[in-house]
């Protein structure tokens, strides 16, 4: 009998001790990437990376500054086109509407944001690329937006949920209308927790790379303007990395370094914004 | 009467205008995910026309041919996810049990923020790592170590080149893990605490209350957490690119290259010539998507059926 339950504490320690194994491992992977990326791109980051175009196939040196630019690019394009959408649908959802249609809102943008980022790429390409027959960065920049849409809908949905009724009842017995009360108590009530949302789905989209080879493209000087095609870091990322250059392989690791420190200090300042008096939406 | 008074009293408000401007965008959102399907179906047209549902049984793709067969994309795919799977949901999995039933909640919340930041980190970023980590330790490490023991079975056999379906699901396993352990420790943190208990009261170990009542308590959630994965990882498309080798060869060898749905839609699509090529890597657009759906589908009901019954039993 003692042998028995010593077994059994011996495989709930084990058992336990696995678990908590399991755990490290998974976050160790974290640290294992920052500390790689760091390492290799900290070493071949320099000012030209910042500053100057790519050269030539086989001349060293060089840079991503249209890249840079041209993923800015994308970035605000893709937000004045998203951000609007998803805010005001999400406002839509939180005050105006009735169960069923809330409900067809809610399920379309749940299943926009599980298309595989690619698919939405061919969407983008088959509805922007080929009416113009031309890679353009808007091309991109909507393909961009679509996936923010679905993230900033549901996040502005259930931060304007969670403003107290108290506020909501106080606003209307002033006799404010409707509009007035959300515009002017309800929204910015709700306004940091939506905000940092719409940094998260920025960060997301940021280091998308599919959705970009065919709307974006690709370019090695600076892009000619918003209906032509144009460089991006991500998609630079991915050309280098896979090219069989030296040269090519150091600057993809300092362009890696460059963006998943962005990403991640845009996701470090949101959580913790979000995590500090409004709960995280899920 | 009554009712064209108010609207008219509340257009003047600005109330009905605000609602109708907002109804728009709304709308926009069930439109533009229509319009979505709609695209992807009219533009795989001629694949659909010309081969039927042979194009999931042939195994040539052959451009200059215009012969188009989705057979090796698919053993592609649904290959390299099945091996991630293998490896990420008994780590995932695991991690999850000790981020909800044992770390205290300081810990776990730190820990799962760490997670939180590991799902940011884009999948360009995997690949470039896959490429220059993954596939140099597949060749030096991996492939001997499970090639001598075993290479008499056919999934072990040589040689490896260092890309190849083994190396793109071991990548792909990596960055399915934070969404398993974010979903399952949230599915087993709504499992009611008097179940614990209970199960301690009549004389568990702490390790049997959770693997033997907790666990299976949250069983359809935790599955749900790996169809959510498994959506992820069919879809996933720069990673893969960068190290399953981009061969339409079907090959029983885990180490051999292969190629997957995602990865010859961002390779080819660009050089694509001809209305038949381009369809039909549509077509396989339109095959993912379809799996995605039906994939996200699930686990979400699955979730959402078992986070119900957690609060309903705790009611």
């Amino acid at each position: 009998m003692a042998a028995r339950l010593r077994w059994r504490k011996f495989v709930s320690n084990l058992m336990l001790t696995m678990t908590g194994v399991c755990a490290f491992v998974s976050v160790a992977v974290l640290f294992f990437i920052l500390g790689y990326l760091l390492f290799n791109g900290g070493t071949s980051i320099n000012w030209a990376f910042f500053t100057q175009l790519p050269k030539p196939v086989g001349e060293a040196g060089g840079g991503m500054a249209n890249a840079i630019v041209g993923s800015a690019k994308l970035l605000l394009a893709a937000s004045l086109f998203g951000v609007p959408i998803g805010f005001l649908g999400g406002v839509y959802l939180a005050e105006f509407s009735g169960s069923a249609v809330a409900s067809v809102v809610r399920y379309a943008a749940d299943l926009l944001n599980g298309v595989p980022s690619i698919v939405i790429g061919i969407f983008a390409y088959s509805l922007v690329v080929l009416p113009f027959k031309h890679f353009s960065t808007l091309a991109g920049a909507f393909a961009l937006g679509l996936m923010m849409i679905p993230i900033t809908l549901r996040s502005t949905e259930e931060f304007l949920n969670g403003v107290p009724r108290m506020l909501r009842e106080g606003a209307m017995a002033l006799g404010a209308s409707k509009w007035k009360t959300i515009a002017s108590v309800i929204v910015p009530a709700a306004y940091r927790g939506i905000l940092t949302a719409i940094l998260l789905a920025l960060a997301r989209v940021a280091g998308e790379t599919a959705p970009l080879l065919f709307t974006a493209f690709g370019n090695r000087f600076w892009s000619q303007g918003w209906g032509q095609p144009t460089a991006s870091l991500p998609v630079m990322i991915f050309t280098y990395a896979v090219s069989p250059y030296e040269d090519w392989h150091r600057q993809a690791w300092a362009a890696g370094l460059v963006l998943l420190g962005l990403i991640l200090i845009i996701n470090i300042v949101a959580r913790t914004i979000l995590s500090r008096g409004i709960a995280v939406p899920r | 009467m009554a009712g064209s008074r108010s609207f008219l009293s509340r257009l003047r408000d600005g109330d009905e205008i605000a609602r109708l401007i907002t109804l728009v965008f709304a709308a926009s959102v069930v439109l533009i995910t229509i319009l979505l399907v709609y695209e992807l179906w009219i533009n795989s047209a001629l694949p659909r026309q010309k081969f039927g549902l042979h194009f999931f049984v042939t195994q040539v793709w052959d451009p200059v041919m215009d012969e188009y067969g989705a057979l090796p994309f698919v053993y592609g795919t649904l290959v390299t996810s099945a091996v991630a799977l293998l490896l990420a949901v008994p780590l995932g999995i695991g991690a999850a049990i000790f981020l909800a039933e044992l770390a205290p909640p300081r810990v776990s919340d730190a820990l799962q923020f760490f997670i939180d930041l590991l799902a940011a980190v884009p999948s360009v970023i995997y690949g470039l790592l896959g490429v220059f980590i993954v596939v140099p330790m597949m060749r030096t490490v991996i492939f001997p170590a499970l090639n001598k023991p075993f290479g008499y079975l056919p999934i072990f056999k040589g040689p490896s080149y260092g890309v190849g379906f083994f190396t793109a699901g071991i990548v792909l396993a990596i960055m399915v893990i934070p969404y398993i352990i974010s979903v399952s420790r949230e599915v087993l943190l709504s499992v009611p605490g008097d179940q614990r208990e209970a199960a301690l009261a009549v004389g568990s170990t702490r390790w049997e209350s959770t693997w033997k009542v907790v666990v299976p308590f949250a069983k359809t959630g935790i599955m749900g957490s790996i169809f959510l994965a498994l959506a992820r990882a069919l879809g996933e498309t720069m990673a893969v690119t960068m190290v399953i080798g981009n061969t339409p060869k079907i090959a029983a060898s885990l180490f051999a290259p292969g190629y997957s749905i995602a990865a010859v839609i961002a390779n080819e699509f660009t050089e694509a010539t001809g209305d038949l090529y381009l369809q039909s890597l549509i077509a396989l657009g339109l095959v993912l998507f379809l799996l995605t759906f039906i994939l996200n589908g699930l686990a979400r009901l699955l979730i959402l059926v078992t986070t119900q019954k957690g609060s309903g039993v705790s009611n």
